[in-house]
């Protein structure tokens, strides 16, 4: 183990860094917006509604990211023509767009289960309470269900934020230069594989303990039970 | 008209796959078997692994607890992705080594099927123990320490009362994990374009040719390429992997009806 390569590897990795956050923070964020949605309407009382996004989340559960990766990125390019047409070839050309696009339909998928675990939690009684009071419709949401549902599914949804950190690294199979993309870059040139992977892995390992420790934190301070518990540990 | 002058006959859906020499199904429905077969050989080794570390963690031993804790926490935050790169290069290079002391000249590569079958193997193994340890600790002791009262230790005490109960309790987690590691199979795709054996010459003794075996993802990149038509076969990928991970994920249900048929339901 040559530390001369292993600290020029890591600061060459140093440089996906950017790429693989923005990847995330942007599919998370789409996606959980596209998850609310989708919640919305697997509860929803029109059936067909219900059935598009039944639908939708058995299919992008069901298949592997790698395949929706290619399938949009490769698969789509076929109706190229059409596409033109519609003024949409310029957003499939690009490897990002069709990255993004895909973690983002993914994560919904997988986001709508966990926010409507969240919803269904709220009981009952609690918005029988808050409709005994007056409120109803985007107060009701607002102050009663959206708190409750999010304590809920945060610890569920924190999970889900780790492993799309993990599922960028599908975006270098088509050409971007994430972490994994630049390691596999190095690798080549180098062929010191476990050099490489001790560095990378470590960036991700950094970035993964991170994110557990601002989930954690998150968690806390929505949830005054836990921070009473908390005290109560020091008190007893 | 392109400007080549080469027109590419484009086929319909049900032309490109026929079964037989003309079309793909066939192609792609073997592949289907290949991928399920890779995902079966890591998952079993995926438990073997977790099984391990689900007893070096609730072993005795520091140095047991600490060797399985960095085992299932590093691989839990690292992409699959980069563990496979890890076992295709790294295993390449380090039978290449081996390969020169046995005097083979050059550069053998490890077949990706293998690597990438390790390493999904090693991934999922770090879920599963936690889904064992988890499953262990949910036995009542008390049963533990009747089955000793009564004089049982060892393998019979792991047999009659450990294993069964374990197991009941895994089927939930561990199908959760088997549709994980169905899906991740599709990554073998990036490293096994083909089981290439280079040349490997020992004096004249060995010669290895080349064997092309593709997954599913791989069948239908290749077929993609060689029609020029990759929308139909991509689909059919998905259709073939739904169809894979609904009809498993039957089978884990029907398996979690057998394993508590002994249980009351209140």
């Amino acid at each position: 183990m040559d530390p001369v390569f292993l600290a020029e590897s890591f600061q060459r990795l140093l440089g996906g860094i950017p790429l693989t956050l923005k990847l995330a923070a942007s599919s998370v964020g789409l996606g959980f917006l596209m998850a609310v949605l989708l919640a919305f309407m697997l509860r929803a009382r029109l059936r067909p509604l219900a059935w598009i996004a039944d639908t939708f989340v058995f299919v992008f559960r069901g298949t592997p990211l790698l395949v929706q990766v290619f399938l949009i990125y490769y698969g789509l390019g076929q109706f190229r023509p059409a596409l033109q047409d519609w003024g949409l070839w310029g957003f499939f050309r690009e490897p990002y767009y069709c990255a993004l696009l895909a973690l983002t339909l993914n994560t919904a998928a997988y986001g709508a289960e966990i926010v409507r675990g969240g919803l269904q939690s709220v009981p009952a009684a609690q918005i029988e309470a808050a409709r005994a009071f007056g409120m109803s419709g985007v107060t009701l949401f607002r102050r009663i269900v959206a708190p409750i549902a999010l304590r809920q599914a945060l610890p569920a949804y924190g999970n889900e934020i780790i492993l799309m950190i993990k599922a960028t690294s599908l975006a270098s199979t088509i050409t971007l230069m994430d972490i994994t993309g630049l390691a596999h870059k190095l690798i080549s040139e180098s062929f010191r594989a476990v050099e490489v992977f001790l560095c990378a892995g470590a960036i991700y390992l950094a970035i993964n303990f991170i994110i557990t420790r601002l989930i954690s934190l998150a968690e806390r301070s929505i949830a005054p039970d836990l921070q009473q518990s908390e005290v109560a540990a020091i008190v007893h | 008209m392109t400007p080549l002058g080469v027109r590419v006959q484009s086929k319909s859906f049900l032309e490109l796959m026929q079964w037989g020499p003309l079309g793909w199904l066939d192609e792609m429905v073997f592949a289907t078997g290949l991928t399920l077969a890779v995902a079966i050989v890591s998952f079993l080794f995926g438990m073997v692994l977790g099984g391990l570390a689900a007893a070096g963690r609730l072993s005795g031993s520091r140095l047991w607890q600490r060797a399985s804790l960095t085992y299932t926490t590093t691989l839990r935050g690292i992409p699959d992705l980069l563990v496979i790169y890890l076992f295709y290069f790294g295993g390449s290079a380090a039978l290449s080594a081996i390969g020169r002391l046995f005097g083979a000249e050059g550069f053998i590569g490890i077949p990706g099927f293998i690597a990438g079958t390790l390493a999904i193997g090693m991934v999922s193994g770090a879920y599963q123990s936690e889904v064992i340890r988890g499953s262990y600790l949910a036995v009542p002791p008390g049963e533990i320490e009747a089955a000793r009262a009564c004089g049982m230790s060892g393998w019979t005490l792991l047999r009659r009362v450990l294993g069964p109960q374990v197991l009941r309790y895994a089927v939930p987690g561990m199908g959760n994990i088997w549709q994980l590691v169905l899906k991740e199979s599709a990554l073998v795709a990036v490293v096994g374009l083909s089981i290439h054996l280079a040349e490997i010459r020992i004096g004249d003794l060995l010669m290895l040719h080349e064997v092309r075996f593709s997954d599913l993802l791989r069948q239908a990149h290749v077929a993609a390429g060689s029609t020029r038509q990759p929308f139909p076969f991509y689909i059919t990928c998905v259709a073939l992997y739904l169809v894979l991970t609904t009809g498993s994920s039957w089978m884990f249900r029907r398996a979690e009806t057998w394993a508590t048929r002994g249980l009351q339901r209140g």
